[in-house]
């Protein structure tokens, strides 16, 4: 087993591992043998509701979100050749989160939020694309043009909540914040949906990343079709992360820290270095969603403050020896 | 014909070992140029540039800084889509073409191709198959045959796994060379392959791809900036002035004084190579 597929198994192990922790924990105590048997074989009984109620849809959705989010930071990173750039960092999550502020503070039906997120990502990622395509595409132009974007909309969304009744952009502050612990089953259904169309189509992309990555003229005299696969990725990467702002709101820094992470592990871009990033994700947001639920226990935080918690710190120390590399 | 590497081992080696990466065998796609104008949205590049590329030889171009020598080669890889007139390939408009019908014909070497961060000599050499695999396509032993080849022709085997990075200058470039013989195209261009070599590692260099001209029959076109290497290797030679070709054919026959004065403005004298008997060209100063 090479290196990649052990790294592989061993974020699987976790993954599981950090699940059955999150159907175990909680403020009511549920052996781990009966959670997990309520969980997969014998639902009904004393625990059902605590467990498919709360705590199963909760970490099902913390492992599929995880998932999409660091696939589509990979996505990204990759075509833009940075390891800075994410999509919550150019504007994509906080496009999704304008709409959907606007949405609560009009006082619309708050059902109509996921799709009204997801349109308001693909709007952001069209706008972005547009305004940065000057004879041609530019990865650092549209990460300048991302991030004025994302500048000028978190602005609209401030000015929101301060001229809108505050009982109803409450909800939309705590919505911005990124939160799993409401999350249903429809959630994770919306999740599963997304990702059966979308993680494929990352895995095809994966081949022509790694050509894309050699620059522009080895990729053309290589026969890549330039301009159809970027839109081809960027479509998939704004995909994924909009489908997560619009189910549990905004999580930053997972698109942005587990690629990276997942590379300096495993290396050049390759179909096994997806895979690993993907598993990564959903240790990460697992874990996140763990010290959200129990750190302040019974107070739960949302899980977008804890993620940004836990990113911070390590984005300066990949800032630092970024800066020392150049 | 130059003699020196008749008796070249791994020349002899490569001949006795023909197989199905050998592009001899194939039919040949023929490149050239007709009234080619190319601009970068300001000055003339270049001007009615009709050129062709024999088959089968190493061709160089040759000029002046500006006189149009990169911007050819990258009308000739389809990199630059011309204002007036076609690039032929195999008797048909490149741009007519799909891009990768294109790229199993035509490799390249860029001036300074980028590596992915952390990149493997094997994985960047792999890298140069993609036009030969389809959508769901396994790695093939074809694959595979292609990329030991490619690795072995450049001497690299051994390194086959370390990151490119921490390989030398002259490695690091024969790395590229690799990946675009895994390509395994006819043709080759490559854009000033020496640059940023030292004089060892630049002869090296133009060695390996005469080999690869011989051995292999691969058509070769380069940019070269050094004259008499462009003289030592080539079999023909185009020499752009303004974009234009101020001269084209064997070395022995086109490079002379006035050739060099109208080409470069530079006066030189021309004698014999001691050791090929190709033209080296000894430009005159005012020092001297």
């Amino acid at each position: 087993m090479n290196r990649t597929a052990r790294l592989c198994s061993a974020a699987a192990a976790a993954v599981l591992g950090l699940a059955i922790v999150g159907l175990v924990v909680g403020d009511y105590p549920v052996p781990a043998r009966s959670a997990i048997a309520t969980a997969v074989w014998d639902r009904g009984g004393e625990f059902d509701f605590v467990i498919n109620s709360l705590r199963f849809p909760r970490v099902t959705v913390a492992v599929l979100a995880g998932v999409c989010l660091a696939a589509s930071g990979l996505l990204f990173q990759t075509l833009i050749d940075n390891p800075l750039v994410s999509p919550d960092i150019i504007g994509i999550d906080t496009g999704a989160a304008a709409v959907a502020v606007a949405i609560l503070a009009i006082g619309l039906d708050a059902r109509l939020l996921p799709y009204a997120a997801f349109a308001g990502a693909l709007a952001t990622a069209v706008l972005i694309f547009t305004l940065s395509w000057r004879r041609g595409f530019s990865g650092g132009r549209l990460v300048l043009v991302g991030i004025g974007i994302n500048a000028l909309l978190s602005a609209v969304i401030t000015y929101m909540l301060v001229r809108f009744p505050v009982e109803r952009v409450s909800a939309a502050a705590r919505w911005q914040a990124g939160t799993l612990s409401a999350s249903s089953w429809d959630d994770a259904r919306t999740l599963a949906v997304a990702l059966v169309v979308l993680l494929p189509v990352a895995f095809l992309l994966v081949r022509r990343l790694r050509i894309m990555q050699l620059g522009n003229d080895t990729a053309i005299a290589l026969g890549m079709r330039l301009e159809q696969n970027r839109m081809a990725v960027i479509a998939t990467g704004c995909g994924l992360a909009a489908i997560v702002v619009a189910v549990v709101g905004p999580l930053g820094f997972v698109a942005l820290l587990v690629p990276h992470v997942a590379r300096s592990l495993a290396g050049a871009l390759t179909v096994g270095v997806l895979l690993l990033t993907a598993l990564l994700g959903s240790v990460m947001l697992l874990s996140a969603d763990l010290v959200a639920q129990r750190l302040f226990a019974p107070t739960v935080l949302p899980a977008g403050v804890v993620t940004a918690a836990m990113g911070g710190p390590y984005l300066l120390l990949v800032l630092r020896r970024f800066n020392r590399a150049v | 014909m130059r003699s020196d590497h008749k008796l070249d081992p791994v020349l002899a080696a490569d001949r006795a070992r023909r197989n199905p990466g050998d592009v001899s065998s194939r039919s040949r796609p023929v490149l050239s140029t007709e009234n080619l104008d190319a601009d970068y949205g300001g000055p003339v590049v270049l001007d009615d540039l009709t050129a062709s590329i024999p088959t089968g030889e190493i061709t160089a171009i040759v000029g002046a800084n500006a006189s149009g020598k990169s911007t050819l080669l990258r009308a000739l890889a389809r990199l630059l889509k011309p204002a007036r007139g076609v690039v032929y390939l195999d008797g048909a408009d490149i741009h007519s073409q799909s891009t990768r019908s294109v790229a199993v014909q035509l490799g390249l070497l860029p001036q300074s191709p980028r590596a992915p961060e952390g990149v493997v000599v094997g994985d960047l050499v792999r890298r140069g198959r993609y036009p030969h695999q389809r959508l769901f396509d396994q790695w093939s032993k074809a694959d595979e045959r292609a990329v030991v080849r490619a690795l072995e022709l450049t001497g690299l085997s051994d390194v086959g796994d370390r990151p490119l990075d921490e390989l030398s200058g002259g490695q690091r470039q024969r790395a590229w060379i690799a990946m675009a013989l895994a390509q395994d195209t006819p043709v080759m261009l490559l854009d000033e392959p020496t640059t940023f070599l030292d004089i060892a590692h630049q002869v090296e260099m133009l060695d390996l791809l005469a080999r690869l001209n011989r051995s292999e029959n691969r058509t070769i076109v380069m940019v070269l900036h050094d004259l008499n290497q462009a003289c030592r290797y080539a079999s023909h030679l185009i020499a752009l002035a303004d974009g234009r070709i101020e001269a084209v054919g064997h070395p022995s026959e086109v490079v002379t004084a006035e050739m060099i004065e109208r080409v470069f403005g530079l006066h030189v004298s021309v004698i014999s190579c001691p050791v090929s008997g190709t033209p080296l060209c000894v430009p005159h100063t005012h020092c001297h």
